[in-house]
C-alpha cells in the first residue's frame, strides 16, 4: 500500500519538479527577441558630429550592420576593435556599418570615439525611438540587416568572435543567414 | 457716546477701508483669469482642451501599467524611473495621440518584444496554466486539509477482536 502511494505522489511531483527544472535552464535576464526575421524598422537618423542624416532606405538592396552603444557601456568598450576590423574588411563594398549612440551625450560620444577608434558613421537616436523600434533592451546590442531589408541576426550580446561575425556577414550578403538561430 | 469716541471709531473705519483696499483689488485681479478659465463660456476651448489631455494622460498610465519595463526586474512601464521606461512612455503617449487604439499600442511593444513585454499574459493557449494553476493548488490543498483533518478528527475504529473492551 505504501509504495502505491509514494508512486501518486511521485507521478503529481514529477510534472511540478520538471517544470521547475526546465525554468533553471531559462535565464531570466535574456529576453526573447522577435526581430530576426520582421522588416527593419526604417529610420532617418542624425550623424553624430556631421551635418548629415542617414535614412536606411538609402540602402536597400545592400547589407547593413547595426550596433548600439554607449559611451557607458563597458562591454562596448569590449567588442569595439572586433567591429572596427570586421568594418575595415567591409570598405568600399556592400556592407555598412553604423553605430546609433543610445542614451549619451554627443560630446561623450565622440571623446570615446576619439580614443577607441572611429571606423565609421556613428548615429544619434533622440528620444530612443529607433532604439525600441529595434526592441533594444540595451547595450551593446548588433543587427544585421539583409539585402531584402529584413533583420537576418540579432545579438544582445558583445560580438567578441571576428571570424563568426564574419561568417554571419558573409551569410547575410548571400542571403542565406536566415532567421532561425540568428538571434542570441 | 461722546463725540471724541464717535470720531476716533469714524477714524478706525477709515483705516480699515483704505487698508482693505488694495486686498481686495489684489483679489479682484488674481481672481479674474481664474475666473475666465472656469467659465464656460469664456473659457470653453480651454476647458475641453484640459479635459482631452487628463484623459489622455489617463490612457497613457493605464497602457504604461500594463507594459514591462525592459530594463528593469518586474517593474512596469509607469512604476519605472528608468531613462528608457520614460522614452517608452513617450512611445505610449506619441501613438495614442496619433490615434491608435490601446490594443494597437499593445500590439507595436508585443511585435517588438513578444508576449514578455506585457505585465499580465494573455489568458490563452499555455498562458492559461498561470491562471488556473494556483487556484487547482489553492482548492487541492484545503481539500487536502480538510480531508485530512476529518481523517484526524474521526475517532479510530475499534479492533475487530477487541481486547480492550474486556478490560
Amino acid at each position: 500500500m505504501n509504495w502505491k502511494r509514494s508512486l501518486i505522489a511521485f507521478a503529481a511531483g514529477l510534472p511540478f519538479v520538471a517544470l521547475l527544472a526546465f525554468g533553471m535552464t531559462r535565464d531570466p535576464n535574456q529576453i526573447p527577441t522577435s526581430m530576426p526575421g520582421q522588416d527593419a524598422p526604417t529610420f532617418t537618423l542624425p550623424v553624430l558630429n556631421a551635418a548629415d542624416t542617414v535614412n536606411l532606405a538609402r540602402h536597400a538592396g545592400e547589407v547593413v550592420v547595426l550596433n548600439f552603444w554607449a559611451s557607458w557601456c563597458v562591454p562596448c568598450r569590449i567588442e569595439h576593435p572586433v567591429l572596427l576590423q570586421a568594418a575595415s574588411r567591409y570598405q568600399d563594398s556592400d556592407v555598412h556599418f553604423y553605430g546609433v549612440v543610445y542614451q549619451d551625450t554627443e560630446d561623450n560620444a565622440q571623446r570615446w570615439l576619439n580614443q577607441l577608434g572611429q571606423g565609421y558613421p556613428s548615429l544619434l537616436d533622440p528620444g530612443s525611438r529607433t532604439a525600441v523600434d529595434y526592441a533594444l533592451t540595451g547595450v551593446p546590442e548588433t543587427y544585421i540587416i539583409d539585402r531584402q531589408g529584413k533583420v537576418v541576426f540579432h545579438r544582445a550580446q558583445p560580438i567578441t568572435d571576428l571570424a563568426e561575425f564574419i561568417q554571419l556577414i558573409e551569410a547575410a550578403r548571400a542571403g542565406t543567414l536566415g532567421p532561425a538561430g540568428a538571434s542570441s | 457716546m461722546s463725540a471724541r469716541i464717535r470720531s476716533r471709531l469714524a477714524a478706525l473705519r477709515t483705516a480699515v477701508a483704505r487698508a482693505a483696499l488694495p486686498v481686495a483689488a489684489a483679489v479682484t485681479l488674481a481672481g479674474a483669469p481664474l475666473g475666465a478659465q472656469e467659465s464656460p463660456v469664456h473659457g470653453e476651448g480651454n476647458v475641453i482642451q484640459v479635459q482631452e489631455e487628463t484623459q489622455l494622460e489617463r490612457d497613457v498610465r493605464a497602457l504604461a501599467s500594463q507594459l514591462r519595463c525592459v530594463v528593469c526586474q518586474g517593474l512596469s512601464l509607469q512604476d519605472s524611473p528608468s531613462e528608457l521606461a520614460q522614452e517608452m512612455r513617450g512611445i505610449v503617449r506619441e501613438q495614442l495621440e496619433a490615434g491608435r487604439s490601446q490594443q494597437e499600442v499593445k500590439d507595436y511593444f508585443v511585435s517588438k518584444y513578444g508576449e514578455w513585454v506585457l505585465m499580465e499574459p494573455k489568458r490563452e493557449g499555455f498562458n492559461l496554466a498561470v491562471y488556473i494553476l494556483p487556484m487547482v493548488m489553492l482548492f487541492g490543498g484545503v481539500g487536502f486539509v480538510l480531508f485530512k483533518a476529518r481523517q484526524w478528527s474521526t475517532p479510530a475504529p475499534a479492533p475487530a477482536d477487541g481486547p480492550a473492551e474486556g478490560r
